[in-house]
């Protein structure tokens, strides 16, 4: 033994000695992950929180959280002299004054946009894969939750600056509380402290953003991550890998290298953003006042599709009892959002009762696999495409060519119409791609080698898939459809009828696939020559 | 020509023999070209200039305005509308339209400055109007405020021109312009004659002097480079959405393919 092993030995067994973490390292450190890069999309949300803690830390020693008024005699001529709150002010310090301010902002800004992305996308992997299968629902509705939550932070810190875009976002907010039936307006004086936009809506929002969001945000993300750690990762099917164990490799040192490299390398990627291209330019917006607007008012991304819905709202409005009853913000505002979310988080419990498959799942399924899911998640996505794409319609309409009313009446009929054709193409190619599976396994592929026999017949030649790519396109499950009884024996209809025949048609419907090949059919091929 | 018949085979006489040709007739064309300098007839006399821009009026505006500028059931009258109008419409390029779609947008003028000008006090003789103002005659540089500009600008304009004067969306295909790159005297001419769908600016709710201020904002706007790197188009948050979904999540994605991919 080296002098230096037996120095780390000795500093390695004195942390071990008071703190008895060895056994429980020794255990965690050999831990084995699967290898895919789409596992590797909750990281970079992950890695994101980590740079927005650190940037925005940065932020929080010269942004002053008040709407105090002051004199702007800062070093950006084009605003000197105007009254403006001491927020922006302080951002403006910040950005003109503090040295890599402005590139702390716009990293900061950045990552946020990334963070939501990041969350995004690996909701889509985690849900078209079937990761969400039991026993990880839970970690589903954590996920939701996180991505709820994500949504309100980012909203609050793009309103904290105070900005024209920020009072305009703020003004809408205002507006979608007021929309609450009865106790809307109540609602709205108990938030901004008085009539908007008051004076302690700033500092308030500041408090939820840097302290309370982060706090419930990190707790939330511990247990999700503790959640992964002990239910396991979930793995591709392939050769090798099954119900029951886990193929990849260790934490350590694998994985320790990996995650960390990545970490450094999407906070790199986040700062070359920031340092490249400009983002919220709050100089050019102005300080916010109530009697200004901007054209081309937008939120930030993962707002746009709930300002799409609003903007393509019909002028509905009721009076009933002395109130009134703004359907146009109300239903895109609230009740879409509703729904939605609510369906959203429902989706395992929804699924395992169309199936009737309550057991556990690790492996993932291929997209392909399971037509109804990926054709429900593509006919979801489509929705909020359409929606997202009508929160800029007055950019896309300047910038294309192309007028606001048609942009706005091609999401108001495409917003319904869309999405169950999107609904029923998808499911088609699903079902066309495991036809093609199908084939592909019993015939082999296609070389495109034309071969004539010695009697003069022509072939091509199909090359035979190796047993492992066989094995691949095979293992999945195919569930037989749900036969629930309607009547009982002597005739008597099932007292949960309605519920019966609906699960019925569900499962019917969910089920619908083409048989993969079985064993059989492979044995009677003989060596998949013929 | 020992000099000439010594490097005549080598490899960089064609290229050289060539760049030397573009050269001379580059020189020759540009020189020849500056001498066809049109002088522009003095318009001292005013009814001739009202004549010339009558006779052009007729020609070139009256198949849509009316022969008397009385309007028609596609143009509006412009009897009242002033210089600054014909001003500003013709000076831009605006009149006249290449189509008839819902709005004439900025393009090369037809007409050169003394035409336009002719066509200006034409219309101006058939009724009082405001009087077109020329560039070099506002003292925007002098005695605007850029931090007052700005601060009208954002509440008179920005609704529509965008909050870096970058332009907007309007109802059913119209749109407000951007206001970079404007002439100040057009922008003061726009301002005072509400062209298309903008609303008139009178001095009575934005006075001359806050006028200029209004200009040199937007010209300190125009001037500004982009602090904070590539400016992504002045628009607001939906480029930021979109290079996020796009290089941003697809660039991490590319790194992390390239992490999860196994070394062969």
């Amino acid at each position: 033994m080296s002098a230096k092993e037996r120095a780390a030995g000795s500093v390695a067994n004195y942390v071990d000695e008071r703190t008895g973490a060895a056994k429980w390292m020794k255990k965690n450190l050999t831990k084995v992950f699967p290898d895919h890069w789409s596992f590797m999309l909750g990281e970079v949300a992950l890695y994101s929180f980590i740079i927005l803690l650190l940037s925005g830390t940065f932020l929080t020693f010269w942004f002053d959280p008040s709407m105090k008024e002051v004199e702007y005699e800062g070093n950006y001529g084009p605003l000197s002299g105007l009254k403006m709150s001491a927020a922006y002010a302080s951002t403006l310090h910040i950005s003109f004054d503090i040295r890599g301010g402005l590139l702390m902002r716009q990293i900061h800004h950045w990552a946020a946009l990334l963070f939501m992305v990041a969350i995004v996308t690996h909701l889509l992997r985690v849900f078209f894969t079937g990761a969400f299968r039991k026993p990880r629902e839970f970690n589903w509705l954590l996920g939701i939750g996180l991505l709820t939550l994500g949504i309100v932070e980012g909203f609050l810190g793009y309103s904290l600056p105070d900005d024209l875009l920020s009072g305009t976002g703020i003004r809408i907010a205002e507006a979608i509380i007021q929309a609450i039936p009865v106790v809307g307006s109540y609602l709205a004086y108990f938030v901004f402290g008085g009539p908007f936009p008051g004076e302690v809506f700033i500092p308030r929002i500041y408090t939820v953003h840097i302290l309370l969001l982060p706090g419930i945000f990190l707790a939330l993300i511990t247990v999700h991550l503790m959640l992964v750690w002990y239910q396991k990762h979930t793995q591709y099917p392939g050769p090798g890998r099954t119900e029951k164990n886990v193929v990849g490799y260790p934490l350590m040192p694998i994985y320790m290298a990996k995650a960390g490299g990545f970490f450094f390398i999407v906070f790199g990627f986040t700062a070359f953003l920031g340092a490249v291209a400009s983002i919220n330019p709050i100089w050019l917006f102005g300080p916010y006042t109530p009697a200004q607007i901007t054209a081309g008012s937008q939120p930030d991304w993962y707002m746009g599709w709930l300002d799409g819905l609003v903007r393509m709202a019909p002028p509905l409005e009721t009076h009933a009892f002395g109130h009134t009853i703004s359907w146009n913000i109300l239903i895109p505002g609230l009740i879409i959002p509703g729904i939605l979310f609510t369906g959203m988080a429902l989706y395992p419990f929804i699924e395992s009762w169309m199936t009737g498959d309550k057991r556990e799942h690790h492996l993932l399924d291929r997209p392909r696999n399971v037509p109804t899911r990926t054709a429900i998640g593509v006919m979801s996505l489509t929705f909020m495409i359409v929606t997202l794409l009508n929160g800029g319609n007055d950019i896309i309409a300047t910038h294309f060519g192309l007028t606001i009313n048609q942009i706005m009446w091609f999401s108001r009929i495409g917003v319904l119409v869309l999405p169950p054709i999107a609904y029923i193409v998808t499911k088609r190619i699903c079902l066309s791609l495991q036809r093609a599976d199908r084939e592909l396994v019993l015939h082999g592929k296609e070389t495109g080698r034309l071969v004539m026999l010695p009697h003069g017949e022509f072939i091509e030649v199909h090359e035979e898939l190796s047993p492992e790519k066989k094995w691949t396109l095979t293992q999945h499950e195919q569930l037989p459809q749900l036969e629930i009884a309607q009547e009982n024996q002597s005739g008597v209809r099932n007292p949960k009828g309605l519920r019966a025949k609906l699960q019925q048609r569900a499962s019917r419907a969910h089920q619908e696939q083409i048989e993969k090949p079985s064993a059989k059919d492979l044995l009677e091929l003989g060596d998949g020559h013929h | 020509m020992n000099f000439i018949s010594r490097y005549r085979r080598s490899k960089f006489f064609g290229p050289a023999l060539l760049a030397a040709a573009l050269f001379i007739l580059g020189t020759t064309y540009s020189v020849a070209s500056a001498t066809t300098f049109k002088a522009v007839t003095p318009a001292s006399d005013k009814t001739t200039l009202v004549a010339e821009g009558k006779e052009l009026f007729a020609r070139g505006c009256s198949s849509c305005h009316g022969l008397n500028a009385e309007g028609g059931s596609i143009a509006p009258s412009l009897l009242g509308v002033g210089a600054a109008s014909v001003d500003f419409q013709v000076g831009t390029g605006r009149m006249p339209m290449a189509d008839m779609s819902v709005q004439a947008s900025r393009k090369t003028p037809v007409y050169d400055e003394a035409q336009t000008a002719a066509l200006a006090a034409y219309v101006a003789s058939l009724a009082p109007g405001p009087a077109s103002i020329k560039s070099a005659d506002l003292a925007w540089e002098r005695s605007g405020d850029t931090a007052q500009g700005g601060e009208l600008f954002r509440t008179n304009c920005a609704m529509c021109h965008n909050f870096a004067g970058q332009g907007g969306a309007l109802s059913q295909g119209k749109y407000a312009p951007s206001v970079m790159g404007a002439e100040p005297g057009q922008i003061y001419e726009a301002m005072i004659t509400g062209p298309q769908s903008m609303p008139v600016f009178s001095d009575k709710i934005i006075t001359p002097a806050e006028k200029l201020s209004i200009i040199k904002w937007i010209k300190s706007a125009e001037a500004e480079p982009s602090l904070g790197g590539a400016s992504l188009g002045r628009t607001g948050p939906v480029t930021e959405g979109l290079l996020s979904w796009t290089l941003g999540i697809g660039g991490l994605i590319g790194v992390a393919v390239w992490l999860a991919s196994k070394a062969r």
